[in-house]
């Protein structure tokens, strides 16, 4: 939802250390995933994934969640799916160039990032190229199998 | 500036230790002159002649022409089409790509091709959205955005290889080139996201249209704190205002281009405005060649490319020099060469 979104980004530093802890927890909770499947898991996890995040970020379910290192600014938002900042159009009013009516995200992701410890740091690192074969797919489990050392 | 080791007169130099390309603008860039590009409108068309005579207007007054890719989202002809056509008379081309159209496969194998055309240079663009143009229904692609293009394009010439991993065996030998706009929001932010672009793998940079220099200085000194001005050369995109109402026109449908008041004022003052309007352009050329860290500039002169020679030479920045463009040099012809 558009005005959660917006709050979410005024609410970067929580949001971010709140999902830093939630990381953490699901570490913790592998070896549990591992004896259920993360086969079997895969959907209801990505359901779950999905209503909570599309209400808070208007999540697009890439994947390969990159919300901590953009101000808690879901790129996938981005009319042109950028992942590595603003465009060259963003309008006058910090609004986007193809959806006048919308903040760029990119945007958004700037002041977001200067609410968050390290945030700009962040924001400057390159984003690899999307994987568009993980789309629909829980970033939570992948991230929570990358954690403990195994291929996602 | 004539480069004597040529093997025929325009076409790819040999590639001088620290270059990565054997195209011209790089050789100009990095002997330290002042570089001029300029941007060719592909035409609306399938004869080769059309695309010839708009490069011949540039003869002798820039170091690269710019094939856009369906720029501002409208339907010409292609970039790659453009560039198979002019590198042929020996023209330097910076091939422009935009994310907008084609995916990662459809791009790779561009490169490659490009430079196995004597494209030396290549400008990865994310592009304009599909609502800007002429095919508002099309479907957006973006596949890449213009820093994992440029990254892209370095592991194709570095790595030797394709994103998959597979082996080229020869790999593109292209300078690489990116967009910047040191006058769109969040202002704070352009200078780092130009360090971006150089950590993805930009040597150069053609800027948004610049009509206030005390903004650019602005930029440039951040650019310059935050130490990149030696890793990057940074053209200024430049170009005339036909009008005072062309450029209100363009200030409030253009997203990300600013012009100030001061420069419509002036504009709408003038008793012949289009004259005016080139002779504002002049005026900036030389203001921002005095500007430190700049490198060149980029004409992009919609519309009025007939001026681009005039302008040029009344900025003086060529200071005597004369770019190569065919026939520039008889005595050194290609065909002179392939006769003896």
């Amino acid at each position: 939802m558009y005005a959660v979104r917006l709050w979410s980004v005024r609410h970067a530093r929580g949001l971010n250390a709140f999902y830093r802890g939630f990381e953490n927890v699901l570490a913790t909770l592998h070896p549990l995933f591992k004896r259920l499947g993360y086969g079997r898991l895969e959907r209801p996890v990505a359901a779950v994934e999905h209503t909570v995040k599309g209400f808070l970020f208007d999540c697009k379910m890439c994947g390969q969640c990159v919300l901590s290192s953009t101000g808690m600014s879901c790129p996938m938002n981005c009319p042109k799916q950028l992942r590595n900042g603003p465009c060259g159009g963003v309008r006058d009013n910090g609004h986007c160039e193809v959806r006048p009516e919308m903040k760029c995200v990119w945007h958004q992701a700037v002041t977001g990032s200067a609410r968050i410890a390290g945030g700009r740091e962040a924001l400057s690192q390159v984003q690899p190229a999307v994987d568009r074969r993980l789309q629909g797919r829980s970033s939570w489990l992948r991230v929570t199998r990358e954690r403990a050392g195994e291929p996602a | 500036m004539i480069f004597e080791d040529e093997p025929v007169p325009g076409y790819p130099l040999p590639i001088l230790p620290g270059h990565t390309s054997p195209g011209r603008l790089e050789r100009i860039l990095r002997a330290g002159q002042f570089a001029v590009t300029a941007e060719l409108a592909p035409p609306d068309s399938a004869d080769p002649e059309e695309v010839f005579q708009r490069a011949k207007i540039f003869d002798g007054y820039v170091d690269a022409i710019n094939a856009t890719d369906g720029s501002g989202a409208n339907c010409h002809m292609s970039s790659v089409a453009v560039c198979a056509l002019l590198t042929r008379l020996g023209y330097a081309l910076v091939m422009q790509i935009s994310c907008r159209d084609k995916n990662r496969i459809a791009i790779q194998g561009d490169i490659l091709g490009a430079a196995a055309m004597g494209v030396c240079n290549i400008l990865c663009l994310s592009g304009d959205g599909v609502q800007a143009g002429d095919h508002p229904q099309a479907l957006p692609v973006f596949d890449l955005d213009c820093m994992s293009l440029l990254s892209t394009a370095r592991t194709l010439r570095d790595e030797h290889r394709f994103l998959s991993g597979r082996k080229l065996t020869y790999s593109p030998r292209v300078f690489l080139g990116a967009a910047s706009n040191p006058f769109g929001k969040p202002l704070e932010w352009r200078a780092d996201r130009l360090a971006k672009k150089i950590a993805a793998g930009a040597q150069f940079v053609q800027t948004q249209y610049c009509y206030d220099v005390p903004m650019l200085k602005t930029f440039m000194q951040r650019v310059e704190d935050l130490g990149l001005l030696d890793k990057i050369f940074i053209l200024i995109g430049v170009g005339p205002l036909r009008s005072a109402k062309t450029a209100e026109w363009m200030r409030t449908h253009v997203p990300g281009l600013h012009i100030p008041d001061t420069i419509v004022k002036r504009l709408a003052g003038a008793q012949d405005q289009a004259r005016e309007g080139r002779n504002l352009c002049v005026e900036l050329i030389q203001q921002i060649h005095e500007v430190k860290g700049v490198a060149g500039v980029h004409l992009m002169a919609y519309r009025q490319e007939e001026s681009v020679p005039d302008i040029i030479d009344r900025s003086g920045v060529l200071q005597g020099r004369i770019p190569w463009h065919p026939g520039r040099d008889p005595q050194r012809s290609p065909q002179r060469v392939a006769a003896s």
